[in-house]
């Protein structure tokens, strides 16, 4: 945000803060020890808004729940933004000094009146009213989110719809007000902090920028490319239009996450080569040529990782590796020998003082420092530095520094697949509390919670098609279908259904999901596809799409 | 701050703490088993009593506040007494096996619960396994109520279980006594890392205890992350024979509290699910 790829708070904060909205995030059971201090400053006199298509276990929770129409964060968020410039309550003095692009916002939010906005997002007035003038009139306030605004084709423009909401009534930069998107994954954020993402080098530097090109070409004694690379989805982009031949995959499983599986399948197999390091062999795996067993790096070998508060935290070897697994970092290290390059001998520590050297956020973290201090925040410039618990306190400082943080203005758009006669039904998809994304981890442990996949509907729905808890119905969307067990949920809304990914194996979900991505961080749109329900009698074991038959 | 005396020593303490707290900082140890930093008191135990000048009834320490010129005697006699008394009722009602502390306890105070019976009946009742993941074995349980607190208000909110009945009939039960997958319970395990007396166990440990193969001596506890979402929780893994055999998470950490959920908790089986493991506990 603003130029640092991280959420603003520190979880600590949540715990004295006086408003808490979790956008499109089922905390409860999707970051279940992060609810925890939103549990505490519940119990301090926080109040808790929801926003989320579903009545989850998080917005049991609420003070109030905005049931939105699955796509519609950015109408609700601008229409939430008008009222509190229509109320005066924004806070004109942080606007001034430490914002930009104002007035174009101001312009962009001025149809979304709260009448206007609930013929597209469902919320009733009187709630969004109450949300916006809570969250405004707050001393602190922590706008939260997770995959439910990110997993659009408009991803980035719905992320920048909340973050001008935080601009406008000045929660961002300091103690208790932040804006934060929740990670899905134990080191999502570290990823990317070390650059494995396309346009960053580690520390969250430009790729393109030529004083950091020189740094880096100068600490690897090699040239390197001018541009941004790939990032998954223009990889899959590149592979159909035949100008990529060959993938080297290391802990990701591609064949079963991606959405449109039948067409992820096609493309995979369609590769001349294909690389895969993980700790299982997955699915993608099973089509590879060649296969790196991994160690599991949180536990059966060093390292670190960095959380949704941006602290770096270490990692560390508790069993031995099975058979001849190796550590990510030996299996690269042994590569680059083999392609004749002269790399040091490689252990996590001294790839770690590497970053250090090369990245001014990580520069004062040393093991040393993050065993004794129990994982430092970034940034953290030296060994002075304890690291930053909350970021651009910047913005409130005297005089200004930096530069200003840029509103920006941003229109409704639905998902890209309406709903028709003959796909008269929203899908959206997510996590239950107990699994984990395609389930090669969560599936290794028993669970008593764990129920099979199921197709959630709404009372009304399982009504409508005379349906009860069990009953077996085709899902089908314009790309495949899956055939499921029912479950009535009613914290769902009529027309609004819900599974997961979990039990691929069984219900392969993304046969359904669309392949429709956001242009600038290329996620798809999970969130949204459309489909229909077929009943018995149907064929169990004849799926659709190409992918179901393997 | 707060000026004190206790045990003849003068000491400091910030108004609104404890005078637990006020002897912690003069190193006294002070027994305790319903007393946790991360939970409400609950003065269940009594273990921890101590002598307060002007106050006729011994106080709990865990829970009463300093005040001003308050003087605290510790280790009287009337203390060792009530202590010494209170564990010899524990002992004598509850089996205590599994209770490293209260063990300690007894033996420093002396108890003899022999005194009240050969061996401790009171609450003895089969041992409840109705899940995959952790027991419960309540003839084990001192009522000191930690659970209850874990899984309501001061952690995890799920409020699964609490005390049912009064008097003798006193115990932790689920709503309406059903077994823990027809409840609320998520779990999560935190009343396992609150429980003192090993009344609560991983289903793991339980097995490997009833197989004589628990042995704590060849454990090593190392700390990491959670391998699932991104909070970032850390987690001590109780390793024996190069397996997962318990997860905890340190109580002082800031980002767990001690707490973890089901996935941080339970979900590491597959880092150990291995076709050439059959021999290895599980």
């Amino acid at each position: 945000m603003f130029g640092a790829g991280g959420g603003t708070s520190s979880y600590e904060e949540l715990e004295h803060t006086g408003v808490i909205v979790l956008w499109g995030s089922n905390a409860r059971e999707t970051h279940p020890i992060f609810f925890h201090h939103v549990l505490r400053g519940i119990r301090n006199g926080a109040k808790l808004y929801v926003i989320d298509p579903r009545r989850t276990s998080s917005a049991q929770w609420a003070d109030g729940w905005l049931g939105l129409d699955v796509g519609s964060d950015i109408a609700l968020a601008n229409a939430i933004g008008r009222e509190i410039l229509a109320a005066g309550l924004e806070n004109r003095a942080f606007v001034d000094r430490a914002t930009s692009d104002f007035e174009a916002y101001r312009a962009a939010v001025q149809p979304y009146t709260l009448e206007h906005a609930e013929k597209i997002t469902g919320v009733g007035t009187a709630l969004v009213r109450e949300l916006a003038h809570a969250y405004a009139r707050a001393p602190r306030a922590q706008l939260c989110w997770t995959l439910g605004v990110t997993e659009h084709h408009n991803a980035v423009d719905s992320v920048r719809a909340l973050i001008n909401l935080a601009l406008l009534c000045g929660h961002v930069g300091r103690y208790g007000s932040g804006v934060n998107p929740l990670r899905g994954q134990n080191n999502v954020q570290g990823g990317g902090d070390m650059g494995a993402i396309p346009n960053k080098f580690p520390g969250g530097q430009d790729v393109e920028d030529p004083a950091c090109i020189a740094k880096f070409e100068r600490a690897w004694s090699v040239t390197l490319p001018r541009k941004r690379g790939w990032n998954l989805t223009d990889m899959f982009r590149a592979i159909e239009r035949g100008e990529l031949d060959t993938l080297y995959v290391a802990g990701e499983n591609p064949a079963q996450s991606e959405a449109d599986q039948a067409h992820t399948m096609q493309l995979l197999r369609s590769l001349k080569h294909l690389i895969v390091q993980d700790i299982f062999l997955t699915k993608t795996g099973e089509l590879a040529e060649v296969v790196f067993p991994a160690t599991a790096s949180w536990c059966e070998s060093e390292g670190s990782v960095t959380s949704s508060e941006r602290r770096v935290q270490r990692c560390r070897k508790a069993l031995d590796a099975p058979g001849d697994a190796r550590d990510d970092i030996a299996i690269i290290a042994e590569l680059a020998r083999r392609l004749d390059r002269r790399w040091p001998a490689y252990t996590p520590r001294l790839a770690w003082d590497e970053c250090r050297s090369l990245s001014p956020f990580h520069a004062g973290m040393s093991y040393e420092r993050l065993e004794r201090l129990g994982g430092i925040q970034w940034p953290c410039y030296d060994e002075e530095h304890p690291g930053e618990q909350f970021l651009h306190a910047r913005l409130w400082a005297e005089p200004f520094q930096g530069p200003r943080a840029p509103f920006a203005a941003v229109e409704h758009e639905p998902p890209v697949e309406a709903l028709d006669e003959r796909y008269p039904l929203r899908l959206t998809t997510g996590r239950r509390l107990d699994s984990f994304n395609t389930g090669v981890q969560s599936g290794g442990y028993t669970s008593p919670l764990r129920r099979g996949e199921t197709l959630d509907i709404s009372p009304q729905d399982a009504q409508r098609y005379g349906l009860v808890d069990g009953d077996r119905v085709r899902v089908r969307s314009r790309r495949g279908s899956v055939v499921v067990a029912v479950r009535i949920d009613p914290g769902l809304r009529a027309g609004l259904l819900f599974t997961t990914f979990h039990h691929n194996d069984d219900v392969a979900t993304n046969l359904l999901t669309i392949d429709a991505t956001d242009p600038q961080s290329g996620t798809a749109e999970f969130k949204a596809c459309a489909v229909r329900i077929e009943l018995p009698p149907f064929d169990e074991l004849g799926a659709t799409g190409p992918a179901a038959k393997q | 701050m707060v000026d004190l005396t206790i045990d003849g020593a003068p000491v400091r303490v910030p108004e609104g703490s404890t005078i637990l707290d006020a002897c912690t900082s003069l190193g006294i140890d002070t027994p305790t088993l319903c007393f946790l930093e991360s939970l409400t008191p609950v003065n269940a135990c009594r273990v921890c009593v101590v002598e307060l000048e002007s106050s006729r009834a011994l106080v709990p320490a865990c829970a009463r506040r300093v005040e001003p010129a308050m003087v605290v005697t510790t280790d009287s006699p009337r203390v060792r007494h009530s202590r010494k008394m209170v564990l010899e009722f524990l002992a004598s009602s509850v089996d205590l096996s599994t209770a490293p502390d209260a063990r300690r306890y007894c033996d420093r105070y002396g108890a003899d619960p022999g005194r009240y019976g050969a061996a401790p009946e009171t609450v003895a009742q089969p041992v409840k396994i109705d899940n995959a993941l952790y027991v419960r074995d309540y003839a084990k349980c001192i009522l000191c109520y930690k659970c209850v607190e874990a899984c309501g208000a001061d952690a995890q909110n799920t409020f699964a279980i609490a005390v049912a009945g009064r008097g003798f009939d006193a115990r932790i039960s689920t709503e309406y006594d059903v077994p823990l997958p027809d409840s609320a319970c998520v779990y999560c395990g935190n009343c396992i890392g609150v429980c003192p007396t090993g009344a609560l166990m991983f289903a793991s440990e339980h097995e490997l205890r009833r197989r004589g193969e628990w042995n704590e001596a060849r454990q090593t506890r190392t700390d990491t992350i959670c391998s699932y979402c991104g909070v970032g929780c850390t987690l001590t893994l109780h390793v024996q024979e190069n397996a997962i055999v318990k997860v905890t998470s340190p109580i002082e950490n800031s980002v767990t509290g001690g707490h973890l959920c089901v996935k941080g908790r339970f979900g590491f089986e597959y880092v150990q699910n291995r076709p050439d493991d059959e021999g290895a506990p599980s």
